[in-house]
């Protein structure tokens, strides 16, 4: 195998590991060509077993012959290896380095796992474009499944099937993705069955400065107006970075040429903004010198909390316009892979009860970020701890799985999951034994044949052992729009994620415990009682027919 | 009554403060002891009811072309924003309420006025719920360390202390008293707290008067007294919770600190808590945040960090956490004080008491706690809250400071304490309501000379009757967070602080969790004790009919009849339900399921949806109250909860989401 080669030292005896809230372990240090394994000796148990693909930057120190290596982790973990013998030290630090910045996305993890588990269901296919298409059919005709970019000739970056107006034509959809950023014409993202209105999302149109317009790009979006009524187009960026962007042949959509459209520009910030965003929120989450005042201003300075502010207005603002005053939205940014996929699956959490589900928000999931083309593979590529700051890595999908958090605080009796789920889906997005956030769109993924040669996270998760640990106790179905505060009061930090590893969760665990212990009682209870009740008028029955005659 | 120069205007607005779009248009009146609005919607005819002694400060802004208003701010947080159409009418009602919100005689106060309609045994009954020599009992005392002493008989030695107090039974009469002229306001060294399970105890006395070189022997022997009174340890710590530079200002007017070369075995430990004064700007900073419209979240960051006002929490928090572990750890007994001993004292005697004994994380264990630290050593509610007309330098928020204190760590152990947030909230409350006679006045002695017991009400019995809504349906008894110690980290973590918004944005319902997991366990709960009651009489009953079946067999007995006849007619009713529909059966949950019909009713456990039984706040208690005063508008009077409908959370959203 040719990780052989990059693995200089197998093997370390008399390792030291320093975890933060658990007493130094000593052990045995082994490299695997996907994972760093250190069992204690003692009992002979694994204390840790960290896939080389989580590991975002190392650190050394040496005093002496003992050599210190510090691993930052994507999921934020930091942990701390003394390693006697500064030799075996170098060796297993430039085995990591070189282990956990593999080139070849063949070469990672998913296509050499093979799962303990049984498969019930092949997550591959648990969310298929068909099947969701269906769920609309029942209440609209207006509305068709196109196979235009079977091939991924027409938008590398879609999927082969979309949802489009029925009233459009496949030639037409061709010459209007000739008009949008990389080919991403409007497609259907979210139809509202209340009132018949829907989301629509798309890359910028390709204006540039000459005011370019497209007759059947204005046709295609007017096509989902009812006579007479306006929609809203959601700019993702401010006026000004669309007029500018005009100057690279971008843009926007001029009234002139879509009467029928009132278009709103927000401010959602995009790639290494967001990344040192995140960068900063991390150094002051592990910062425990500082006194109180610095946390609050460095919380405040890493504008993590406005990022989330800005995007969760934003989902409530295009939620709010399709609910309220019932007009379709169309919604892009630039690319149409990033602010505009928080948007549309924040307003579905939003609007949609069935996003709320854990079945549902899989759905979500698999649709409008994984098959809707969110550059997985570029964005998580490094986490809080690189350096290399690259213009394509940016937190974007963690951005949205916070202001799911979010929302889930405000509601915590209205999502089927809970917390862990989303901790999950961030873990797995960074670092992952599962090929589904591999690839940054549908063409990659099917040139790497994922589907043959790795397993989905889905068959994982929906799996009855492991479901139980993402259900919310909590959770009554709530058929209703659930519009949360986005005021600074009601936002908090996600301790969940950026304090998990400084801070003991002892405590908060065991009041989870105890919600659960509560909630399990009292349906153990209603169980007996119905029985007895069954009984009792089983008997009561038998009684009556002894007697009637 | 005088002071009311208008008891009535009409076509007065109240402005929503989060969409200002939005004014609901009704009738304000002024009554002896409420402002109360009531809107003209004739469905709802909402009604909104704020005591005149929560009115903190009421200010006229310039007249529009739309009338005249009038910003009411209270002192549980309320903010109320009126236009009153004519400047007249406006004027006579602010000048009515600020005779009304600063009475000058105690008798002005609602607890003279209000009552709850209990005979007088009731009354007296509710006075004894909280008994402090039970408490001394329950730590262990007396014992062979510690006596009760009579040195305060009649107040002779300090007049804002109790007199019931215990001191190491080494202090004779001589010691003591020698100790107070010592100390300033003659505050000497008692004791707060006993520790039994290592004999360790937390004292508490005001600054020594050693300016620059003074001292007691009294005062030493008094230090000593407490030191050889738990023989454990051969020192006690001596904490000063004043910052070093204000306590050394202090010697140059003849008052300052313990000198540890003059005292045996003392070691002496600043902490640095800042003043009323430096308490109450950060409090008024810090409001000025909450009610800015609309903030950025870097307006509200920057804000909060500016007021200093959680920096303050964790001051306080680090003195208690100190002392808890200079007790349980180190078995080392302490001396707190600050100048007087009666603000930073009692909220550190308390906190570090919290920490140590389980008992005070109770609901009645808490109220005991408030009583022993605050009530009787005489924290001066009266300046502090400005109860009466005063000295507006005196009031500062150290009491809500101790409050938030104990939220910060039911947030941090959710399992540990028996009460829920609502429960300090409505404490909070009452402590500026003066509806109860509990923190009247400035010390013990003038609460006596008073005759608070025989003229109003106990706080504590109305809430011990209401206890059920101010339980904690995770509060377990579990050793690792209901017994013993609370054990924070060492590691001073400040993000461990958090903005409480549930008290100081508690008026605005729109910036609150929308469903409450308090309220929804709490109907679980309920619901399982249902649950089991019925689960035994079913039992019950199966076994009846089986052995009645049995008999039958033998002999047909006509006796059972009936009984079989009224078994028979419920039992089919409960099979035709689905589990579901039981729990609808049952009246009692209040709401655990949504109202699948109103499609914009997306709060389903909100506060509002539950019967709210007490002050949350304004609303229902003053209304029990308010029978006497205006029965003149009854009509509409008892049923009217502000209650926040959902549709108008919504359009407050609908305001921010597209100004922003």
């Amino acid at each position: 195998m040719e990780f052989a080669e990059l693995i200089k030292t197998p093997r370390v005896d008399n390792v030291v590991l320093h975890r933060p809230f658990y007493p130094a372990v000593e052990g045995t240090l082994c490299l695997t060509g996907h994972h760093l394994i250190l069992s204690s000796r003692q009992d002979n148990t694994e204390e840790l077993w960290l896939l080389h693909s989580n590991i975002d930057a190392i650190d050394k120190r040496f005093v002496g012959p003992l050599g210190t290596i510090i691993i930052k982790c994507k999921d934020f973990r930091i942990i701390q290896l003394d390693i006697p013998g500064m030799e075996e030290c170098l060796n297993i630090a430039s085995s990591i380095e070189a282990l956990s910045t593999l080139d070849s996305i063949t070469l990672m993890y998913p296509f050499f796992y093979r799962p303990m588990f049984e498969v019930i269901e092949d997550g591959w296919h648990s969310f298929l474009p068909e099947q969701e298409f269906e769920l609309y059919s029942s209440a609209t005709s207006e509305w068709r499944l196109s196979y235009v970019n079977k091939e991924f000739a027409v938008c590398p970056s879609y999927p082969p099937i979309v949802i489009v107006p029925k009233a459009i034509d496949d030639e037409a959809l061709r010459k209007v993705a000739t008009f949008r950023h990389g080919g991403r014409f409007p497609v259907l993202s979210y139809y509202h069955k209340k009132n018949g209105m829907v989301i629509m999302r798309s890359g910028q149109p390709l204006t540039g400065t000459n005011g370019r317009r497209c007759k059947e790009d204005e046709k295609l979006i007017n096509a989902t107006l009812r006579a007479g009524k306006r929609g809203y187009i959601i700019d993702t960026r401010p006026l000004n970075v669309a007029q500018q962007a005009r100057a690279k042949g971008g843009g926007f959509e001029q009234e002139a040429h879509y009467p029928q459209w009132r278009r709103i520009h927000k401010s959602i910030e995009r790639y290494h903004i967001l990344q040192e965003s995140l960068i900063k929120l991390v150094e002051a989450c592990n910062d425990q010198t500082h006194n109180m005042d610095r946390w609050l201003s460095r919380l405040e300075a890493s504008n993590w909390l406005t990022h989330i502010k800005e995007i969760l207005t934003t989902a409530c603002l295009a939620a709010q316009c399709l609910d309220r005053e019932g007009a379709s939205i169309l919604i892009h940014g630039t690319e149409g892979t990033d602010s505009t996929l928080q948007v549309t699956s924040l307003a579905q959490i939003i609007l949609e009860p069935r996003s709320r589900t854990i079945r549902g928000f899989e759905a979500l999931i698999e649709r409008e970020w994984l098959q809707a083309g969110h550059p997985f593979q570029q964005r998580c590529a490094q986490s809080a701890y690189c350096n290399s700051k690259q213009k394509w890595e940016s937190p974007v999908f963690l951005l949205f799985l916070d202001s799911v958090w979010q929302i889930l605080r405000q509601f915590p009796c209205s999502f089927e999951f809970n917390e862990n789920l989303l901790i999950m889906l961030f873990e797995h997005a960074y670092a992952s034994q599962f090929g589904t956030f591999l690839g940054n769109n549908e063409s990659e993924r099917c040139k790497l044949k994922l589907q043959q040669k790795t397993m989905s996270l889905w068959s994982w998760v929906n799996r009855p052992s492991e479901l139980s640990k993402f259900t919310n106790p909590l959770f009554e179905a709530n058929n209703l729009v659930i519009w949360p505060s986005v005021a600074p009061q009601s936002l908090q930090l996600w301790e969940g994620i950026f304090l998990r590893w400084n801070r003991s969760s002892k405590y908060l665990d065991e009041a989870y415990e105890e919600m659960v212990n509560i909630i399990e009682y009292n349906k153990e209870l209603q169980a007996k009682v119905n029985i007895l009740r069954r009984q009792l008028a089983e008997l009561e029955t038998e009684d009556g027919m002894q007697e009637s005659p | 009554m005088e002071h009311i120069r208008t008891p009535k205007v009409e076509n007065v607005r109240l402005v929503d403060r989060i969409s200002s779009k939005k004014a609901a248009l009704g009738t304000l009146y002024l009554t002896a002891t409420h402002v109360i609005f009531v809107e003209n919607a004739p469905d709802t005819r909402k009604e909104t009811w704020i005591l005149h002694s929560q009115i903190s400060t009421i200010e006229k802004q310039a007249t529009t072309a739309t009338g005249c208003p009038l910003l009411i701010r209270c002192k549980n947080f309320q903010l109320l924003q009126l236009i009153i159409p004519q400047e007249r009418d406006c004027h006579d009602v602010y000048i009515s309420l600020i005779r009304l919100a600063r009475p000058v005689k105690y008798e002005e106060l609602y607890c003279f006025s209000f009552n709850p309609k209990l005979d007088r045994e009731e009354r007296e009954q509710g006075w004894m719920l909280i008994d402090l020599s039970e408490e001394y009992k329950r730590m262990g005392l007396p014992n062979n360390y510690w006596q009760l002493s009579d040195v305060n008989r009649d107040y002779r030695v300090c007049d804002s202390y109790p007199t019931e107090l215990y001191v190491p039974k080494t202090a004779t009469a001589h010691i003591i008293v020698g100790s107070s002229k010592f100390r300033s306001r003659r505050r000497f060294p008692a004791l707060s707290y006993y520790h039994k399970d290592n004999h360790v105890s937390i004292c508490r006395s005001s600054q020594p008067l050693s300016g620059f070189s003074a001292r007691c022997l009294e005062d030493e022997q008094m230090l000593q007294a407490i030191r050889k009174a738990s023989p454990g340890s051969d020192f006690i710590y001596v904490v000063d919770t004043r910052p070093k530079l204000n306590a050394m200002a202090n010697r140059a007017a003849g008052k300052g600190y313990e000198n540890e070369d003059n005292y045996s075995n003392i070691k002496f430990q600043f902490i640095g808590i800042e003043n009323i004064h430096v308490m109450r700007n950060s409090l008024q900073k810090m409001l000025e945040v909450c009610e800015l419209k609309s903030p950025s979240m870097s307006d509200f960051l920057w804000g909060l960090e500016n007021s200093g006002w959680l920096r303050h929490i964790k001051a306080i928090m680090d003195a208690g956490i100190f002392i808890a572990k200079a007790v349980s750890e180190e078995g080392a007994s302490v001396l707190v004080h600050c100048s007087d001993g009666w603000d930073r004292t009692a909220q550190v005697c308390s906190v570090a008491s919290l920490l140590l004994d389980p008992h005070y994380r109770t609901l009645k264990g808490f109220m005991v706690l408030i009583e022993k630290d605050w009530i009787s050593f005489g924290h001066k509610f009266n300046h502090r809250y400005g109860n009466l007309d005063g000295d507006p330098k005196e009031i500062s928020p150290v009491i809500d400071q101790f409050i938030e204190c104990v939220w910060q760590l039911m947030e941090q152990f959710p399992c540990a304490f028996e009460f829920n947030e609502r429960f300090l909230i409505h404490i909070q409350h009452h402590i500026y309501s003066c509806q109860f006679g509990n923190f009247l006045c400035n010390s013990q002695k003038e609460r006596q000379e008073l005759k608070i017991q025989e003229r109003t009400y106990s706080l504590w019995a109305h809430l011990w009757k209401n206890r059920g809504d101010y339980l904690n349906p995770l509060f377990r008894d579990d050793p690792s967070q209901t017994q013993g110690t609370l054990h924070l980290p060492t590691t001073p973590c400040n993000f461990m602080y958090k903005f409480w918004s549930g008290m100081y944005n508690r008026f605005e319902k729109g910036l609150q969790p929308r469903q409450s997991v308090t309220d929804y366990l709490m109907a679980v709960k309920e619901e399982t004790q249902q649950l089991e009651e019925e689960l035994e009489a079913l039992e019950e009953r199966l076994e009846k009919i089986q052995k009645v079946q049995l008999n039958r067999t033998q002999v047909k007995s006509k006796q059972s009849e009936p009984s079989r006849h009224s078994v028979f007619s419920t039992s089919d009713n409960s099979t035709a339900n689905t589990p579901q529909d039981y729990s609808g059966n049952m009246k009692s949950f209040p709401s655990r399921s949504p109202s699948q019909g109103d499609e914009d009713s997306a709060l389903i456990l909100t506060q509002d949806n539950l019967k709210s039984s007490d002050p949350d706040l304004s609303a229902n208690s003053d209304q029990e109250s308010g029978v006497e005063d205006l029965s003149c508008r009854s009509p509409s009077g008892g049923e009217c909860v502000p209650s926040e409908d959902s549709g108008k959370d919504r359009d407050s959203d609908e305001a921010v989401f597209l100004t922003a």
